[in-house]
C-alpha cells in the first residue's frame, strides 16, 4: 500500500460517490457542484495515468465549460431553494434497478475476459500528439480534426438559431 | 495490490451505470443532462485505460477521447439552448411537460 495506491484510491472514491450524489441530490444546484467534483476526479484519474494532457482538457472542457454552462441553465430555469420532485417509488426502483443488472452483467464480462496486458511504456509526450494530430500520413488525424472543426461550427450555429427569440407573428396578417 | 487495468474499468462500469440510473429516475432535463455528462466520461475513462494497458507506444485512444470531449461539448451546448427555449415556452424544464409533440 504505497502512495501511488492511496492516491488511486481516494480519486476513485472521489468520482464514483460525488457522481453518485449528483444523481440522487433532491437541490438541483448541490447535483451540479457533485457533478463538478465527480469530473474532477476522472480528471485526477488521467493524471494518475499521466495522460497529463487529457486531464488537462477534462478539466479546461468539462470543469470550466460543461459544469459552468450547466450552472448558469440552473439559474435561468429554477426558482431559488426549490428542492426537485420527489419521484414515483416505482420509477425510482426500476431504473436503480435496471442499472444494477446491467453493471453486474458488464462487470461480469470485463472480469472473465483476459486482457493481455503489455509492457508499460511512458506517456506520449506533447511534441508526439500535436504531430500526430495535424498528421496526414497513415497514422494522421487530419480529417477527424477538420471534421469535429465543422462539427463545432455547425453547433455554435445551430445554437445561436435555437436560442433567437420567436419572431412576434402579426395578428391577422393573413399570408 | 497495485491498482491496474481492472480497477479502472471497474471505476468507468460504475460512473455509466451511475449515469444511466441518473438518466432513468430523473425528470428534469438538466439533471437528465448530468446523468449524460457522466456516461460520456465513463467512455473517456476506457478510451485512456484501454489505450495505456494496451495499446501502450500509441496514441488512438487519446486521440479519440480528444474527440469524444469536442462532440459532448458541442452536445451540451445545444442540448441547454434547447432546454432553455423550452423553459421560455413551457415555463418548465420537466419532460412530463413537454409533450407539446405528443398527440
Amino acid at each position: 500500500m504505497n502512495g501511488n495506491t492511496i492516491i488511486f484510491y481516494m480519486l476513485a472514491a472521489l468520482a464514483m460517490v460525488s457522481g453518485l450524489l449528483a444523481v440522487t441530490s433532491r437541490q438541483i444546484f448541490r447535483a451540479a457542484v457533485f457533478l463538478l467534483f465527480s469530473l474532477i476526479g476522472v480528471a485526477g484519474l488521467y493524471f494518475w495515468m499521466e495522460y497529463n494532457f487529457i486531464a488537462a482538457v477534462q478539466i479546461v472542457v468539462y470543469v470550466g465549460g460543461i459544469t459552468v454552462l450547466i450552472i448558469f441553465s440552473i439559474f435561468l430555469t429554477q426558482q431559488a431553494g426549490e428542492l426537485l420532485p420527489k419521484q414515483k417509488a416505482g420509477r425510482q426502483l426500476m431504473a436503480a434497478l435496471a442499472a444494477f443488472c446491467g453493471f453486474a452483467l458488464v462487470l461480469l464480462q470485463v472480469l472473465q475476459h483476459n486482457f493481455k496486458i503489455t509492457v508499460q511504456q511512458p506517456a506520449p509526450d506533447m511534441t508526439a500528439i500535436g504531430t500526430q494530430m495535424m498528421g496526414i500520413d497513415e497514422w494522421g488525424y487530419a480529417l477527424p480534426f477538420e471534421v469535429i472543426s465543422i462539427l463545432l461550427l455547425a453547433a455554435l450555429v445551430g445554437c445561436i438559431v435555437i436560442a433567437l427569440p420567436a419572431p412576434k407573428e402579426e395578428a391577422g396578417a393573413g399570408i | 495490490m497495485q491498482p491496474g487495468l481492472y480497477h479502472i474499468l471497474f471505476i468507468s462500469t460504475a460512473l455509466f451505470f451511475i449515469g444511466v440510473y441518473g438518466f432513468l429516475s430523473r425528470r428534469n432535463l438538466i439533471t437528465m443532462l448530468m446523468g449524460i455528462e457522466l456516461v460520456l466520461n465513463s467512455v473517456n475513462i476506457n478510451f485512456i485505460a484501454f489505450n495505456k494497458y494496451l495499446w501502450p507506444g500509441r496514441m488512438d485512444g487519446l486521440f479519440f477521447t480528444l474527440f469524444v470531449i469536442a462532440i459532448a461539448a458541442a452536445e451540451a451546448a445545444v442540448a441547454i439552448a434547447i432546454i432553455i427555449n423550452l423553459y421560455r415556452s413551457h415555463q418548465s424544464i420537466d419532460v412530463e411537460e413537454a409533450e407539446a409533440l405528443k398527440y
